[in-house]
Formats: C-alpha cells, sequence, structure tokens
C-alpha cells in the first residue's frame, strides 16, 4: 500500500494518546495535491484519528477514491435502465393506437363503416389508456432512491411479460390482420380493447407483487452496530436480502444515533495497553525467521499458536487491576461531564435572557437598533460559545458540530420561540445522522457482503453485513411466529360481586 | 369460674365423641373438640348488662381474615378480645377461643347477628360458655401420658 506503518510507539510532547496521521505519505501517490516536506515522518506515529481539522483521515482518503469510482458505473446503469423503460413504455402505448390506426393508413377503401357500437369502443380505449398512462406513471416513474447491486427480480420479470406479451399480440396481428386484409374494423377494434384490457391486468400483477406483497409483516430483523453495539429491532416482509438491505439502512438513517468513533478510543487504548505489559521470550529455540513454505510451515505456525497460547495464560493470571482503574475513570467523567453540562445550561439560559422578539409597534419606533435572526445569534453567541465548547470537548462531539451549524441552529431556535432547554437537546444526545453535515451521511459507502445470492428472499436465520467506512450493521432475520388466537366470552350479566365483611362486636 | 375440661355435651347440631384430637371441619361429619366450660355472670353497666369481650366470626363473615383461627375457612365465632378485669377475663375466658355452644344453643354455624342476639338476651343473667383451643388437646395429651 501506499503509506508506511511504524513499529514503535512514541508519544510525542504535547498529548499522551494523541497520533496524528502523517497523510503526507498518502498525498505523494495522489498527483496534483501540493506536497509538504516533513522530515520526521519516519520517527512518528500512526495512528487514525478524526479530531484533527488539519488533515485528512484515513476514511477520507478512502471516501474519495470510492466516490470517484462508483459515479461513473452507477450513472451508466441508471441511464441504460431508465431507456429501457421509456423504450417499454413507448412500445406499451402505442400499439393499440397502431392497431387502430393502421386498417385506416393501408386499406382504407375496403373497411366496413365502423359503427355506433365500435365507435363506443373508440372511447373505451382511449379512457382505459388514460387510466393505464396514470397508474404506470404513480407505480413507476418515481425518482429511484437508492442503487442496488442486482438487479429487481420483480421487475425484470414483469417486464419480460409484458414484452412477450405485446410481442405475441404483434405477431398475431401482423400474421391474421395486416397480411389477410382484414375488413371488419369491429372485430379489430375489439382486438385493440381486449390488449388494453390485459395490460390493466399486468399492472394489477405489478402492484401485488412489488408493492402490496411485503407490506405484510413477516420477519424480524435484528440490527446491531459493531462499533458500540446500539440494537434495534424492524419488522420487515418477504423480502429479497438487497430490498430488506435498504428498508434496514432508510431506518438506521432515523433511529441510530450518529456513529462517533471518538468514543471508541477509550477500549482501544485500553487493549493496547493490556497487550503492551506482556512480552515473550523464546528460551528454547530460535525464533523462525520467516514463515517457510511446505513442511517448514507447520513449525513456524505451531510455534507462534504456543507464543500466543502462553500470552493468553499469562495473562489470565496476573492480577490485573485495569477494571478498577476503569472504575474510577468513568465516575470522573461523569462527574465531569455534569459539571460541565451544568455550567452549559446557566450560561445558555442566561445568553437567551438577552434576546426579547420585539412587537409590531416597538419595531417602528426604533429601527436602528433592530436585527434578524442571524444577527441576533450572532449576537449572543459568545457569551455561551466557551461552555458549549468545552462540553462538546468533553463528550468528545467536537468535530460533529462547526461553529457556522452552531450559529444556524441558534438563529432557528430563536426564530421559532424555542426554549434554551430546546436550543440545548441537540447538543446534550447524539441525532440521527440525517441531523448533523453531509459529510457524516456516507450514503454512497455502502456495501452490502452476504452469503446468500442478494436477490434471494429474506429465510429464518439469515445474517448480512451492511459495511460502511469504519463500521458496519450486523444484521440477523427470523420469522416473526405464527399467533394461534383462541377466544373466551364473558356475559356481561356475570359480573356480580359479594361484600366481604369481618365486622367486631362487643358484648 | 372454670368450669372443669369435658367433651363436648351433645347439643343442637353436635355430636360427641371419644378421640377428639382436632378440631378441624369436616363437611357432613360430626365435629370434635376438646372444649372447656366457662360460665360468665353479666354485669350491669348503666342500662345494659355486659359480657366484657368481643366477638368476630359467623357465616356471612369472610373467615379468611379471621386472625385467630388455624382453618383459614372456619365460619365460626371467635372470641377477638376480652377486656381486662371484665366478668369474661374473670371467668377464665381468653382471646382467640372459638364459642362452640351459648346456654346450649350450637355456635359453629350462625351468623354474627345472631351470635350477638343469642349472647346479649336481656332475660339472662349467666352464660355457659362451652370453648375450645388449641392449648386444650395438648393439656389432654399431656394428661393422658
Amino acid at each position: 500500500g501506499p503509506w508506511a506503518i511504524a513499529q514503535e510507539e512514541r508519544p510525542r510532547r504535547h498529548g499522551h494518546g494523541v497520533h496524528l496521521l502523517r497523510v503526507l505519505i498518502l498525498l505523494w501517490s495522489l498527483p496534483g495535491i501540493p506536497q509538504t516536506r516533513d522530515d520526521n515522518w519516519g520517527e512518528t506515529t500512526t495512528a487514525v484519528t478524526g479530531t484533527s481539522e488539519h488533515s485528512l483521515s484515513q476514511e477520507d482518503i478512502v471516501r474519495i477514491t470510492k466516490d470517484l469510482e462508483d459515479s461513473v458505473g452507477l450513472d451508466c446503469r441508471r441511464y441504460f435502465t431508465l431507456t429501457l423503460a421509456v423504450v417499454l413504455g413507448l412500445l406499451v402505448f402505442l400499439t393499440p393506437l397502431a392497431f387502430l390506426a393502421l386498417p385506416h393508413l393501408l386499406w382504407p377503401d375496403k373497411l366496413l363503416v365502423c359503427g355506433t357500437a365500435c365507435e363506443g369502443l373508440f372511447i373505451s380505449v382511449a379512457f382505459k389508456l388514460l387510466i393505464l398512462l396514470l397508474a404506470v406513471w404513480a407505480l413507476f416513474f418515481r425518482a429511484p432512491r437508492a442503487g442496488l447491486p442486482r438487479v429487481f427480480v420483480f421487475r425484470a420479470l414483469l417486464a419480460v411479460l409484458v414484452l412477450l406479451f405485446v410481442v405475441s399480440y404483434w405477431l398475431f396481428y401482423g400474421v391474421r390482420i395486416l397480411d389477410s386484409q382484414d375488413e371488419n374494423y369491429q372485430g379489430i377494434v375489439q382486438y385493440a380493447v381486449s390488449l388494453v384490457d390485459a395490460l390493466l391486468f399486468i399492472h394489477y400483477l405489478a402492484i401485488v407483487l412489488l408493492e402490496l406483497r411485503q407490506l405484510q409483516p413477516a420477519f424480524s430483523v435484528c440490527v446491531t452496530r459493531s462499533t458500540d453495539g446500539e440494537t434495534r429491532h424492524y419488522n420487515l416482509g418477504q423480502l429479497s436480502i438487497q430490498r430488506a438491505a435498504l428498508a434496514i439502512i432508510e431506518n438506521y438513517y432515523r433511529d441510530f444515533s450518529v456513529h462517533n468513533p471518538a468514543l471508541l478510543t477509550a477500549s482501544k487504548s485500553r487493549a493496547a495497553k493490556h497487550l503492551a505489559g506482556l512480552k515473550v521470550y523464546n528460551v528454547d529455540g530460535e525464533f523462525p525467521a520467516t514463515p517457510a513454505t511446505g513442511p517448514g510451515n507447520n513449525a513456524a505456525t505451531g510455534v507462534a499458536h504456543s507464543q500466543s497460547r502462553a500470552m493468553i495464560a499469562a495473562a489470565a493470571r496476573r492480577r490485573d487491576t485495569s477494571h478498577n482503574e476503569l472504575y474510577y475513570e468513568e465516575a470522573e467523567h461523569e462527574r465531569r461531564v455534569r459539571k460541565r453540562k451544568a455550567r452549559l445550561v446557566v450560561a445558555v439560559e442566561e445568553a437567551f435572557t438577552h434576546i426579547k422578539r420585539m412587537q409590531e409597534e416597538e419595531q417602528k419606533k426604533a429601527p436602528g437598533d433592530v436585527m434578524d435572526p442571524r444577527e441576533a445569534a450572532q449576537a449572543i453567541f459568545p457569551s455561551m460559545a466557551r461552555s458549549l465548547q468545552k462540553y462538546l470537548r468533553t463528550t468528545r462531539q467536537q468535530h460533529c458540530h462547526s461553529m457556522e451549524s452552531i450559529q444556524q441552529h441558534l438563529a432557528f431556535c430563536i426564530t421559532n420561540n424555542m426554549t434554551p432547554k430546546a436550543f440545548l437537546e441537540s447538543y446534550l444526545t447524539p441525532g440521527p445522522t440525517l441531523q448533523y453535515g453531509r459529510e457524516r451521511w456516507l450514503a454512497r459507502q455502502w456495501t452490502l457482503v452476504s452469503e446468500a445470492s442478494v436477490t434471494s428472499g429474506l429465510k429464518e436465520g439469515a445474517i448480512f453485513l451492511l459495511k460502511c467506512i469504519d463500521f458496519s450493521l450486523v444484521v440477523t432475520a427470523k420469522r416473526i411466529p405464527y399467533i394461534q388466537l383462541s377466544e373466551e366470552f364473558i356475559d356481561p350479566k356475570s359480573h356480580k360481586f359479594v361484600l366481604r365483611l369481618q365486622s367486631e362486636t362487643s358484648v | 369460674m372454670k368450669g372443669p375440661l369435658s367433651y363436648l355435651q351433645p347439643g343442637r347440631n353436635t355430636k360427641v365423641s371419644d378421640q377428639s384430637e382436632t378440631m378441624s371441619f369436616i363437611p357432613g361429619q360430626p365435629v370434635t373438640a376438646v372444649v372447656q366450660r366457662i360460665e360468665i355472670r353479666k354485669l350491669r353497666q348503666g342500662e345494659h348488662l355486659i359480657l366484657g369481650f368481643s366477638i368476630g366470626g359467623g357465616i356471612d363473615q369472610d373467615p379468611g381474615q379471621n386472625p385467630f383461627s388455624e382453618d383459614k375457612s372456619d365460619k365460626g365465632i371467635y372470641v377477638t378480645r376480652v377486656t381486662p378485669e371484665g366478668p369474661a377475663e374473670v371467668a377464665g375466658l381468653m382471646m382467640g377461643d372459638k364459642v362452640m355452644q351459648v346456654n346450649g344453643w350450637d355456635m359453629t354455624m350462625v351468623t354474627h347477628d345472631q351470635a350477638r342476639k343469642r349472647l346479649t338476651k336481656k332475660n339472662e343473667d349467666v352464660v355457659r360458655l362451652l370453648v375450645t383451643r388449641k392449648s386444650l388437646e395438648q393439656a389432654v395429651k399431656h394428661s393422658m401420658m
């Protein structure tokens, strides 16, 4: 790969635990980006951070390359399916009109006059075509909301069915009517009407297969995020795996709190400390230099296995006090968060008291001091900025909110007469992903990982993964049980009561 | 005045039996119990003649709330309080006793009000009760050994 991983860890002077990814190595491999020299790059550490504002993290690099690749491929496929759909639609709509028009064009003199019943059928054809047009527009001509890896099986089948159907009608028409130049125009019109009727029935089939079949819930899926274990359950109908994945991702954007990599550094550092305390010494023989192929390989892996087993045994025996540290650290962190939160709430409430909504009459009196919401927000923001920033730093959310977004939110709250508590709510609890800036959405980065084919249906016990850049959603499907409900009838007259006394009388 | 320990005398609804070890009530079977005869002389207090104790229970009452009964479906009449230094205490009545007969009238299957009436007849000066309690059985057992 284009980057190197340092073998040792050396903490930098300005902070314990703050490591910067030296992206310069990566920048050298991408053309056209200005380069800066740093002679110390080989000696410093490499770890991923999302908190620095000046360097790109590894996630951003992957995202940029993926964006470049995908935008070309997906658009091609979309235009291809769009043109296919348009062609099929035109074929379907123009066929009945062609059936009706061609006899008039090719053998107008031989045709029998169209009587009343025949002209009545013209009206029927016209209205049925109009209904078909509206129905097709409602069902199929919607902006696509997702690009899925494989083709929709049902849609493809329906398209093939419609094509076969129309082609067979054309064949019949061509052989029996065009070639023989049939004079019975009423029969031809009835033939065209039967085609439109059958198309409407195929549209009904399309509604049932594509829309109605998966409305009834059949599976309960359990979705777990791999980084922090947040879990939700959803009820889905009988869908293919890719459509179920789409439904789950849409629910993910609504229900799951935003993914914050800064919250996971604590457990990673604990794990690193745990491993760093142990070193393996091989007392009996030499270390195998490189894993050799062939029979020597077994010896190398055997030594590696025994080394790891020794490490695990030693770790189990050692009296580890890291649980103690964790307990006190968490208690301390809790206390700090609460203190900062108290200061923040007071600062915001105080700031909000300086703003007052002006009534209509007052506005005309003092035009000089009047501010619009944006200016009002900018005026009171500095008094709460410091405590807000400190709170966000303590809860490790500071990179989720930019100054601009905070001021925008403040202006929004002022305009809509919201209380300070309402303003603070979006900073005190992490909200769903869509609430944050576009760069957090990662809507184009999802990958579906599945052992079964993605166009096959959901089954009991199906497991698949939805990978985003630095986390994945593990999805398990279970069938909703068959419920047997029985009835018990209670006569309303059977509700009778007695009074139970226990009196005591003195004699 | 304490009466001698005796087996239950034949009354209206009760039958005597030789072995009387249990107090439990089996429907349809004769009730057997070890009883004590207690004679209480009524005391005149103003207009009323009082006996100096309180009763609870009865077939129209809730037997589950009776704290003195062993079997919580027992609907008999129980002594719930005994006034200190009253005629009942002097005669030897104790709290928790179950009243089986009053002056020959059965008290095991009466309503609360009927029991009260039988005890407070104005023309009677003396009431002779047959009461039973758990400690009586144990006393009989000890005396037979």
